[in-house]
């Protein structure tokens, strides 16, 4: 069949030997050298339909720990970053078990797919391993598979759809309207329409269809073709990542006529769409239009760093990384379960927003500060960062932090 | 009326695979290269797209942009996809393979992860009406573009001398050897071809689909099942099975079932592998049975 030998079996093994020489001689050096430092794991998908957002965790968090040690580290000791791609469920829990019982991290942060949060959250609690969720939103993480060892920087699903839904309220985009909503067909999605389809009962407005959509697919014709005929009052976007940015450049190619909001929502897929493509209602957890001496400092030096704004995923892992030396400060420990126990009492963090946040006991789940935007028009624009005008804070400044979240029987963990 | 938009609407999408699957095709009929990187190569025709029409405007990047992926083809070609025309096809499979990442990565490295904002240029913007048909002016211009391309296409192999040594070359390059003609220089021009029509393809989408460094991998395994329905190596067969693929997904979505849409085309494929082997329009080529 085949007359070339591109690669010698002779090549191979010699490559295989100096790659592990390579190894074997690298690896002491640097766990010498860094031996007095304080590791901490960092997991977020770096690839596929959620790798934009990845990017910026990743450099908020280096961001973070570059400042923390730059100001003398925590307890006197520096802290080591050890970054890895989560790429799926099975990858992120077999890279989680690596750092926790090879590498000795003190915690694991970040994450951003709801399905790999469940994967990690698993060793973390095998292992009694602090592990601080910042970009998975389902409430399924907060409720049946709430762990004692994680918390929740992000919102949970459930104060996206609240928040979010106040503002749809205002807009009497509820009461007798039809919906349409397009979701994407994972964890998250099945978890994040659940949530809307309860608030959309609760307030007396009806589905016209929900589509669940494939994270593959790319093409929304066939989709935007069926909303136009159905004729909905609101189509609401479930999606995630790349999908939101999809929707968004089609929807607007299609020059549809109905509102649009969505229930998730990163700014990123929205400055990836373009002029003229960006239209509607979305919640968001931060943004960087926030008006506060510590959120203003945050965009100004990381727009210096790698010259361009943060986003919400930004703030997520800086923030968690933050809280976590905050906490390894307080209580003088790296230990995962001093550290719960300090968050478990109520410890508040300071979070560039207006009021402080803390991890409620109930499940984990950070109590704060939300927003909703809504999309400038593109003939209004200024520039291609600041495309939407935000709300005031969501919950008020007279109503509990809470009021948003999961309550009462909604609050399914038993911890 | 609806079922009718579907169906049309599932034509006009398969004019986007058309332009991806053509070159696929076409490179593997001359070269026995299963080029694996072909997605890497829209995805940079969509990266050229912004970063040239930043400075030109729409019509400046669709112009250059496919020419420069062409010329980047060109190269490909005589460094590395020359090596491996004679070879075992699994080594062809690996180098692509291996291209793709490195494009991807690279992509990633030099533009970031996040996705590049484009859109359609203002004057294509808005939609055709005709009676109760209403749809975008600029999915109409990708399928002109898209037909105009398998006409000239066919016209270069059907009509003209090129054509014709191309075409011996596909069924037997040692007899075209023996007439005295070198197929180097027809295996580089298709090369150029190819890749730059991957390169067009990235340029006609960018504005409607998302540009992250991905996209690449997106598209390339749809771009096979077409290739693979049609017949490796047939052009009608790429024409017709992109057709086919599109009213596919149509139709499976005009059903109520577009979580499924993706599915379909597997299925399809499946189906037509169980009944012809070589696909729908494969010819027995003698040196790949």
């Amino acid at each position: 069949m085949s007359e070339g030998k591109g690669v010698s079996r002779r090549t191979v093994v010699k490559g295989a030997v100096a790659g592990a020489a390579v190894g074997l001689a690298g690896f002491p050096f640097i766990s010498r050298a860094q031996a007095d430092a304080i590791r901490i794991g960092h997991l977020t998908p770096r690839t596929g339909f959620l790798g934009p957002l990845g990017e910026y965790a990743v450099q908020a968090a280096d961001m973070a720990v570059a400042e923390i040690n730059a100001a003398g580290g925590v307890n006197g000791r520096k802290i080591e970053l050890l970054k890895e791609d989560s790429v799926n469920p099975q990858t992120a829990s077999t890279k989680a078990e690596r750092m926790v019982e090879r590498d000795k991290v003190a915690c694991i942060i970040g994450e951003i797919s709801s399905a790999a949060g469940l994967t990690i959250s698993q060793v973390a609690e095998r292992t009694k391993t602090l592990f601080v969720n910042t970009g998975c939103n389902s409430d399924e993480l907060r409720g049946k598979g709430c762990k004692k060892y994680m918390f929740h920087i992000e919102s949970q699903n459930s104060m996206y759809v609240k928040t979010c839904g106040r503002a749809l309220l205002a807009q009497g985009l509820v009461k007798g309207k039809k919906w349409y909503s397009l979701t994407a067909d994972y964890a998250f999605g099945h978890d994040l329409l659940r949530v809307a389809k309860k608030f959309m009962a609760g307030n007396g407005g009806e589905f016209a269809a929900d589509k669940l959509v494939p994270t593959d697919v790319t093409d929304f014709s066939p989709l935007l073709l069926e909303i136009r005929n159905a004729k909905p009052d609101l189509v609401i976007s479930n999606l995630a990542g790349n999908q939101i940015t999809n929707f968004l450049k089609q929807y607007s190619e299609f020059g549809l006529p109905f509102p649009v909001a969505g229930f998730g929502f990163d700014t990123a897929v929205a400055w990836g769409a373009g002029k003229g493509n960006f239209l509607g209602t979305w919640p968001l957890v931060w943004h960087h239009l926030l008006d506060n001496p510590a959120s203003k400092k945050f965009v100004a030096d990381f727009t210096k760093r790698y010259n361009r704004p943060p986003e919400n995923q930004a703030w997520g892992d800086y923030n968690a990384i933050k809280l976590v030396a905050q906490a390894m400060a307080e209580t003088k420990s790296i230990d995962s379960t001093r550290l719960v126990e300090h968050f478990e009492k109520g410890a508040t963090f300071p979070l560039m927003k207006t009021r402080e946040g803390y991890f409620r006991k109930a499940d984990h789940q950070m109590m704060h500060e939300m927003y909703t935007v809504q999309a400038i028009p593109a003939a209004q624009l200024k520039n291609q960062w600041d495309i939407f005008t935000p709300s005031a804070a969501v919950p008020g400044p007279s109503e509990s932090l809470e009021v948003i979240a999961t309550v009462g029987d909604e609050i399914e963990c038993k911890l | 009326m609806l079922i009718l938009q579907h169906l049309l609407n599932g034509l006009l999408a398969g004019a986007y695979y058309l332009l991806i699957a053509l070159g696929l095709s076409l490179i593997f009929a001359l070269g026995g290269i299963v080029n694996l990187a072909h997605g890497a190569f829209y995805a940079i025709g969509a990266y050229l797209a912004v970063t040239i029409g930043q400075q030109l405007g729409f019509t400046g990047a669709a112009l250059l942009s496919p020419v420069v992926v062409g010329l980047l083809g060109l190269v490909i070609e005589r460094f590395l996809f020359r090596r491996f025309y004679k070879v075992d096809p699994a080594l062809s499979l690996l180098l692509t393979f291996g291209l793709a990442m490195v494009a991807e990565q690279a992509l990633r490295m030099v533009f970031g992860a996040p996705p590049l904002s484009w859109s359609i240029p203002q004057e294509l913007r808005g939609q055709v009406i005709v009676g109760d048909f209403v749809y975008p002016r600029y999915r109409l211009l990708i399928l002109a573009v898209a037909v105009g391309c398998v006409a000239g296409l066919w016209f270069l192999l059907q009509r003209t001398p090129f054509g014709r040594v191309v075409r011996a070359g596909v069924q037997n390059p040692d007899m075209v050897g023996a007439l005295g003609i070198s197929l180097e220089p027809y295996m580089a021009a298709v090369a150029f071809l190819g890749i730059g029509l991957a390169g067009l393809a990235g340029v006609m989408l960018a504005p409607i689909f998302t540009i992250h460094p991905a996209m690449g991998a997106e598209i390339i395994t749809s771009a096979f099942v077409v290739v693979v329905i049609g017949g490796l190596g047939s052009f009608w067969g790429a024409v017709i099975a992109a057709l086919i693929v599109g009213v596919t997904k149509g139709a499976v979505t005009a059903a109520g079932y577009p979580q499924y849409s993706e599915a379909a085309i597997y299925l399809l494929m499946l189906l037509v592998l169980l009944v012809r082997p070589r696909g729908l329009f494969g010819e027995r080529i003698q040196r790949f049975e």
